[in-house]
C-alpha cells in the first residue's frame, strides 16, 4: 500500500493515463478488474468535493484559538455547557448562550490510534484521538500528543492546548499528558 | 394497526460484485422476494429502498431500482440510517402496510460499494459521525469510532483483544456455511491476532469488510398474508433510537445507549423481560460492524450481564446449541456489511430461520418461534431493534 499522499497521486495519474490511453485507441473507457478482469466503465466525469461551511455564530471560538485560547458556550439560565461549541440552546429555545474559556483540565476517558487512515489524512503519521471528560463536565474529543504513547490510558490526567496542526498550519486544539 | 408480516425473502450473495450495476444486483434480490411470495411486480403498492450511496455512482438509486426491475408507478422511498438504513426500509415498508396504506410492500437493500476504491469508502465512511467537529480536523474512522468503545470496555472489565477476536472465529465459522457470505475462510484466535491494527486496538480481522449486496423482503398485510404463506413470519414490534451525532457528548463509552433504548421500547410492546431476554428468542442477528459491537450487543439486548459479554463467544454460548445463537449467517464481520442491505438482509435471515429453510449446521432450533434483530446506523447513532415471530400478534 502506497504511503504517502504524492505516492497515492503518482498512482492515480499514472493509471488515468492509462485509461485515457486506452480510450483513444479502443474508443471506450473500458478496463478490466484488476483481480476478476470484470469490464468496468471508468467515469468519464470527475467531480471535486471541498465544502463551505459557515462558522458565524461560533466565529468566537476561532478567534480564540488565535490567540490560543479554548471556548465552550453555556447556557446563563440552566448552566448547560455547550462542547462543540453551539449558538442555540435547545434547552431554552434561546440563543442567549455565553462565550466561557474551558479550564482544560481533564482526564482520559478513552481513545484509540488510528493506523489505516482516510485518504484525506494519510499525510500524517499514525495519531492518536482521545476523548476527555474535562473539569467542568463536558467532554472534548481531538488529537493527543504525547512522546510517550504507550502511557495512554483512561484515567490519565491530561491538559487541553492550542497548537497549529503541521503541515497546513490552522490552529487546532489537542490534549497532552497533564 | 393492520398486523403486517414477511411473506417473500431475496438475497444475493454479498461480496465484490464488480460485474454488475446497482440495480441489477437489486433486481437479483426483488426477484428472488417476488417469487418466494408467489406475486408479480403488479401486487407491489410500495418499494423502500435503503441505501446510503456516495461510493456508488446512482445518486437516486430508488428510481433507477424500480425503473430496472418494473415496479413503476407503486410508490417508494430512499431511506437513509446509515448502516440501519436496511432496517428503516423495512420500517418504512412495514409502516406502510401496518397503516393500511398498502396490502404488499416491498423493502430492498442494496450497497454497491466497489465502485469507489477501499481508501475513498474509508474516507467516506469516517465522515459519517459529526462530520466537522470529528471528521474534519481529526480524521476518526469507522474502525476509529468503535475502536474507542472497544478501549474503553477493555480497560473497564479486563478483557483481551483475544475475547475480541472470538467473536470474529465464530462468525467467520458460519459464513463458511453460508453461500451468501463474503468470506469462506475459518480462522482462529491466532489468525486475528496476527492481522494488522486498523485503528488500536481493533485490527484487520476484526472488522467487518467493504461488500457489494442486496436483500428483499416482501411485506404483506394479515389479510393478503394468509392467502401467500402458511409460514408468514409476522413484525411483532419494531422500535428505534438515537444518540449524540458527536461521540465527546456521551456519558459513557460501555454501552450504546441508543441500542438500550430502542431495545427496552421494543421489549416492553412485546412483553420480553429484559433480564430474562435470551430465553424469549431462539436466534439473534446483532450488528457485529466491530467484533467489540458484537459484545456491547449481547449487553445492550440484555442477554447477558454487564462486563460478562467479552466470555460468550468464547464459551460457545452464542453458537447453535447455546444460550442464544447470535449471527448464524456469519453476521456483519464475515457474511459481509453492504451498508444499506444489511437490515433487510437480517430480516431475510431471520425469516429463513424461523422457517427452517437453512442447512441444518446452521439452524437454529426453532422452540418459541421468535428472533430479534439487532441494527446500528453510524456509531450507535441510529438503533433499530425488531422482533420477528411465527405468532401472530395479538392485537390486530
Amino acid at each position: 500500500m502506497a504511503q504517502s499522499r504524492e505516492q497515492i497521486e503518482q498512482m492515480v495519474n499514472q493509471w488515468l493515463k492509462y485509461v485515457e490511453e486506452l480510450m483513444k485507441n479502443e474508443g471506450l473507457p473500458i478496463v478490466p478488474e484488476e483481480k476478476t478482469g470484470d469490464p468496468l466503465w471508468v467515469d468519464v466525469r470527475e467531480m471535486r468535493l471541498k465544502y463551505l461551511i459557515p462558522v458565524k455564530r461560533i466565529k468566537k471560538f476561532f478567534d480564540g484559538l488565535r490567540e490560543g485560547k479554548i471556548y465552550a458556550t453555556r447556557c446563563p439560565v440552566k448552566g448547560i455547557y455547550y462542547f462543540p461549541p453551539q449558538a442555540d440552546c435547545p434547552a431554552c429555545m434561546d440563543e442567549n448562550l455565553e462565550w466561557v474559556e474551558v479550564k482544560g483540565e481533564g482526564e482520559i476517558l478513552t481513545f484509540t490510534k488510528i493506523n489505516v487512515k482516510p485518504l484525506s489524512f494519510i499525510h500524517y503519521p499514525d495519531y492518536i484521538v482521545a476523548i476527555a471528560r474535562m473539569s467542568e463536565g463536558f467532554n472534548i474529543l481531538c488529537w493527543l500528543s504525547t512522546d510517550k504513547p504507550d502511557e495512554v490510558k483512561p484515567g490519565m490526567k491530561v491538559r487541553l492546548v492550542v497548537k497549529r496542526r503541521e503541515p497546513e498550519g490552522f490552529f487546532s486544539y489537542y490534549l497532552e499528558p497533564a | 394497526m393492520v398486523n403486517a408480516a414477511i411473506v417473500g425473502v431475496g438475497h444475493t450473495k454479498f461480496g465484490r460484485a464488480t460485474d454488475k450495476q446497482l440495480q441489477e444486483l437489486a433486481w437479483e434480490a426483488i426477484k428472488e422476494a417476488l417469487q418466494d411470495a408467489g406475486i408479480t411486480q403488479r401486487d407491489v403498492q410500495f418499494v423502500a429502498v435503503g441505501n446510503t450511496g456516495r461510493w456508488s455512482s446512482d445518486p437516486l438509486p430508488a428510481v433507477v431500482i424500480s425503473e430496472y426491475s418494473d415496479l413503476c408507478p407503486a410508490g417508494s422511498i430512499r431511506v437513509e440510517a446509515a448502516c440501519a438504513s436496511g432496517s428503516a426500509a423495512v420500517r418504512a415498508a412495514y409502516q406502510t402496510v401496518a397503516s393500511g396504506q398498502a396490502d404488499i410492500a416491498l423493502a430492498v437493500g442494496v450497497e454497491k460499494m466497489s465502485e469507489s476504491t477501499n481508501l475513498q469508502v474509508v474516507e467516506m465512511i469516517g465522515r459519517a459521525g459529526n462530520f466537522f467537529w470529528e471528521f474534519e480536523q481529526f480524521g476518526l474512522t469507522f474502525p476509529g469510532y468503535y475502536a474507542m468503545y472497544a478501549t474503553a470496555y477493555l480497560h473497564r472489565y479486563g478483557a483481551k483483544e483475544e475475547d475480541l477476536a472470538a467473536i470474529a472465529v465464530k462468525n467467520h465459522y458460519y459464513a463458511d456455511l453460508n453461500p451468501h457470505a463474503h468470506f469462506h475462510k475459518r480462522i482462529t484466535i491466532d489468525d486475528v491476532m496476527k492481522s494488522r491494527y486498523v485503528a488500536w486496538p481493533l485490527k484487520l480481522f476484526d472488522c467487518s469488510p467493504q461488500t457489494d449486496g442486496a436483500a428483499a423482503v416482501v411485506i404483506a398485510s394479515e389479510k393478503i398474508a394468509r392467502k401467500l404463506t402458511d409460514t408468514p413470519v409476522w413484525i411483532r414490534t419494531q422500535a428505534v433510537a438515537t444518540g449524540t451525532s458527536n461521540l465527546s457528548k456521551r456519558s459513557n463509552f460501555l454501552s450504546l445507549d441508543s441500542a438500550v433504548k430502542a431495545a427496552e421500547e421494543a421489549y416492553k410492546r412485546a412483553g420480553v423481560e429484559r433480564d430474562k431476554a435470551y430465553k424469549y428468542f431462539d436466534v439473534a442477528e446483532v450488528h457485529d460492524c466491530f467484533t467489540i459491537a458484537e459484545i456491547l450487543a449481547y449487553e445492550d439486548l440484555g442477554f447477558v450481564e454487564r462486563g460478562q459479554g467479552y466470555a460468550l463467544a468464547r464459551e460457545g454460548e452464542t453458537y447453535k446449541g447455546g444460550r442464544i445463537p447470535v449471527n448464524l449467517d456469519g453476521g456483519l464481520k464475515a457474511k459481509g456489511h453492504p451498508i444499506g442491505a444489511t437490515g433487510v438482509s437480517m430480516a431475510a435471515e431471520l425469516t429463513k430461520q424461523l422457517r427452517q429453510q437453512n442447512p441444518p449446521e446452521r439452524q437454529a432450533d426453532i422452540k418459541r418461534g421468535w428472533a430479534i434483530a439487532h441494527n446500528i446506523g453510524g456509531t450507535g447513532h441510529y438503533a433499530y431493534i425488531t422482533i420477528y415471530t411465527l405468532d401472530k400478534p395479538p392485537t390486530g
